[in-house]
């Protein structure tokens, strides 16, 4: 006979030896080998957001170049090289690992599993990302960073016309990164399929799940594009193939089209899942559940779908022919629909609601207002005709910062602002979020409107400077002038987090009495997550049974879903639709075997950068003798 | 007899065990190193399209007396591997491990005249577009080859040394799976670039 534990609360005499089972070891070595997703997660977010602040500060001096004409405050080649490095960062050391951070951290709590379902590849993601951007960011350190822009656009990025390892440090880190974004993309599809919490059926998985899901599938579709632009460039580079040279049958344009075909579904890569973020947040301020949760789940898969059908809208003033641009141009107007679907059911929920503006919530309204603008000036991109004229101006310039870091960065605040609590187990200041945001949000149109104004005026981008007699100087300073504001608006919430991590001022486990799983453990969560797994009777489990019910194992093969699967380290994989439990997943212990297989693999991209064959050899076995050994511990296997 | 104290919820055990999280992972994977083979002959044509004559005047076509024999031994590996497979789930340990290297040896046959394909070539990498497509998307094809090749050398020792029963063989399943996928990439590897070159 057996006696079920109902809960967390009624089990705090077995916690504690819980605890030391689940616990890392101490010090650098428990930091180099942890395989928790949570201590991952967390790690993920601040490395990104190191990223951030460095290219912010980059912003900041290309700024300061441009605030008046005729300057020669940094001087052209600098100015490139911060451009290239400022994009590129924003794009794949800030952006793309922020949320894929977030959704280290969330989704195994939001879902009801206790890791996720390959934690040591986890581990590798993270720092493979980690060993990239160190890779990029060296070139600084010889006084040779990439300076072809973010795009790396051939010819200009051919060995012909840009000697030296600038390019190569480039593109060689775009097919690492990628690595780290792939790797990551598989553990969340079969975390999220294989993992769930007994009755979280796909129709009540919450909104940022789904996100994560679409971020993942757009992700094993479109990365390899980027990963074979780079590499084939890198070909060219080091090995003199002539993939992008004319004179031998290459062809320049099939560079942009590789680019492209994975550049602009990115932009929705981030975009769908700070939108999960807006549709996690909205409904617990406005006190009711999300309005037309089916319609954003559809909208959010049509996202994944169209954005794969428009990436020629990138090269409508390169010479393709007049109906391939048409059919591009009027797809770009279609994917403006699914994100309209989405606005309304925000309005709607917050309109049938009772609104609080907590900070979360606030940057959310700012979200509305940013992405609303660069929306619309993405639906003026694709009109052609217009796009002839504004493309390469500063109009361009405008409308993918109000996209990208409005309605990016101000939904990734808003989570930095809603699950820091739970992810620190700190009170973050509302006083002072609420002057980060206002600052933030002031300063944000301040920089960014009046490029648009600049590039209908005519203003190019990707100029250090520009003639004085041209009249753009009083609204280049205004700029200049906002992004100050705006990086203190930024500094104000770092100041706030440092702050809230040195008072230690406990939070409460449900401080914005929300609805998914991951507020149902304590703040922070136990190492194991879950005791025993909730049984997720509905799409809102901590609003719609009070108190949440907890999973009894009824014959062979269903312990792991209670106390003894996290006594054994072991986490049930359940069915992918009615989610009972097949079998028990494992949970590894922390191992070298990652953080050493990423650095086989630096070693291996080091061998390349500077054409050593010696080093790439060394890396070469390095990877193969790691894999092989990971290969070699499948703990699945027969011990 | 269980007793379910208040808060809890009787979850029973599913009726079947499933596929493991690795042979899911393993699927994903071959998802997007599919989509890189998929852009990789898009670009090919692509550049076949833009070029006026394909392969470039003076270039070889690709020779198919060795390639068509030997791309049937490659494809015809994937039945000793499905042989494997069953063995392997009835716990035939024996000949799992036979079956598993007859299809090495014959993808190692393969690796072998890729090599010596290569080397029979009159023209190099740096010569043409067509020729780097060429070197790049065969050469690819030959690294992933590789790898196979590595994972059926661990899957067959780990059974030699008594490491899997009829229950216990998640990483074997792994290998067998990316295997067919490698014999799958070659059924549109080798009319794009053999056979279409022949096409005028």
């Amino acid at each position: 006979m057996t006696v079920a534990p109902p809960g967390p609360a009624s089990q705090d005499a077995p916690l504690e030896p819980l605890e030391t089972l689940w616990h890392d070891r101490p010090g650098i070595i428990g930091f180099l080998t942890t395989v928790d997703h949570k201590r991952l997660g967390i790690r993920y977010v601040y490395t990104a957001f190191v990223f951030f602040f460095m290219s912010g500060l980059m912003a900041l001096a290309m700024r300061a170049q441009l605030a008046q004409p005729d300057s020669h405050l940094i001087g052209p080649d600098t100015y490139n090289e911060l451009m290239s490095v400022h994009g590129t960062t924003m794009i794949f050391l800030f952006n793309t690992p922020v949320l894929a951070g977030f959704g280290n951290y969330l989704v195994p709590l939001q879902i009801g599993a206790r890791d996720v379902a390959f934690p040591r590849l986890n581990a590798f993601s993270y720092w493979v990302f980690f060993f990239a951007g160190v890779f990029m960011y060296s070139s600084f350190l010889i006084g040779s960073a990439p300076s072809g822009g973010w795009f790396g656009y051939v010819p200009l990025t051919s060995s012909t016309f840009s000697p030296g390892l600038n390019i190569d440090f480039w593109g060689l880190g775009i097919v690492f990164v990628g690595l780290s974004t792939t790797a990551g993309s598989i553990n969340f599809i079969v975390t999220i399929f294989k993992m769930r919490a007994p009755g979280m059926t796909l129709n009540r998985m919450p909104i940022f799940v789904w996100s994560m899901l679409v971020f993942s599938f757009m992700a094993l579709f479109a990365v390899p594009a980027v990963s074979l632009a780079a590499g084939l460039l890198e070909l060219d580079r080091l090995f003199g193939t002539a993939f992008f040279v004319p004179g031998s049958g290459g062809n320049v344009l099939l560079y942009q089209h590789l680019f492209w075909f994975w550049g602009h579904p990115e932009v929705y890569i981030l975009f769908v899942p700070a939108t999960g973020m807006v549709s996690m947040i909205v409904p617990v301020f406005s006190r009711r559940p999300l309005t037309g949760y089916l319609w954003i789940v559809a909208s959010l898969v049509s996202i994944g779908f169209l954005s794969f059908g428009v990436w020629v809208h990138h090269m409508f003033a390169t010479g393709v022919p007049l109906l391939a641009m048409s059919v591009f141009s009027a797809a770009s107007f279609v994917i403006a629909l699914p994100s309209a679907v989405q606005f309304f059911a925000w309005i709607a929920t917050m309109w049938r609601g009772r609104v609080r503006l907590g900070v979360p919530m606030l940057f959310c309204l700012g979200f509305f207002f940013i992405f609303l603008l660069g929306g619309m000036t993405g639906v003026m991109a694709a009109v052609m005709p217009f796009d002839w004229q504004a493309t390469d101006s500063y109009f361009i310039v405008a409308h993918f910062h109000y996209v990208l870091n409005g309605a990016v960065v101000f939904p990734i605040f808003g989570a930095m602002y809603f699950w820091g609590p739970k992810m620190t187990g700190r009170a973050l200041s509302e006083r002072l979020g609420r002057w980060s945001f206002w600052v933030m949000f002031v300063a944000f149109n301040v920089t960014f409107f009046p490029m648009q104004i600049l590039g209908l005026l005519g203003m190019p981008r990707r100029v250090f400077t520009y003639d004085n007699g041209l009249g753009w100087g009083t609204l280049n300073l205004i700029a200049s002038v906002g992004s100050v504001f705006f990086a203190l608006g930024t500094g104000l919430s770092l100041w706030n987090w440092v702050r809230a991590v040195r008072r230690k001022e406990p939070v409460a486990d449900d401080p914005w009495e929300a609805d998914s799983l991951e507020w149902s453990t304590t703040s922070p969560p136990p190492e194991f997550n879950f005791a025993a797994l909730p049984v997720v009777e509905g799409r809102h489990p901590l609003w719609d049974a009070t108190p949440l019910r907890y999973a009894v194992g009824e014959g062979p093969g269903t312990d792991g879903l209670t106390l003894a699967g996290a006594v054994d380290r072991r986490t049930p994989v359940t069915e992918g639709f009615v989610t009972r439990p097949q079998e028990d997943l494992w949970i590894p212990h922390e191992s070298w075997v990652p953080v050493l297989t990423a650095a086989g693999i630096a070693v291996l991209f080091t061998g390349l950068l500077v054409s050593a064959g010696l080093v790439l050899a060394a890396g070469i076995v390095s990877v193969v003798v790691a894999a092989a050994t990971w290969a070699w511990r499948t703990e699945e296997d027969l011990p | 007899m269980t007793v379910v104290a208040a808060g809890s919820v009787p979850i029973g055990a599913a009726p079947r065990p499933g596929r493991s999280v690795a042979w899911w992972g393993m699927l994903l994977v071959i998802t997007t190193e599919g989509m890189v083979f998929a852009i990789l002959l898009a670009a090919w044509l692509y550049l076949r399209a833009s070029s006026p004559s394909w392969p470039p005047a003076g270039t070889e076509l690709p020779d198919l007396r060795l390639t068509i024999p030997f791309s049937f031994v490659l494809w015809a590996s994937s039945i000793p591997v499905l042989a494997a497979e069953r063995a392997l789930a009835r716990g035939r340990l024996v000949a799992f491990r036979t079956f598993m290297t007859v299809a090495w040896l014959m993808g190692a046959a393969f690796l072998a005249y890729t090599i010596h394909d290569f080397q029979a070539l009159h023209y190099g990498w740096r010569d043409s577009a067509y020729a780097s497509g060429f070197y790049a998307i065969v050469g690819l094809h030959a690294i992933h080859l590789g790898v196979g090749l590595a994972m059926v050398a661990v899957v067959v020792v780990k059974a030699a040394l008594g490491r899997y029963d009829r229950g216990h063989h998640r990483s074997a399943e792994v290998a067998a799976l990316y295997w067919h996928f490698v014999d799958a990439v070659w059924l549109f590897v080798m009319p794009t670039v053999f056979l279409l070159g022949h096409l005028r």
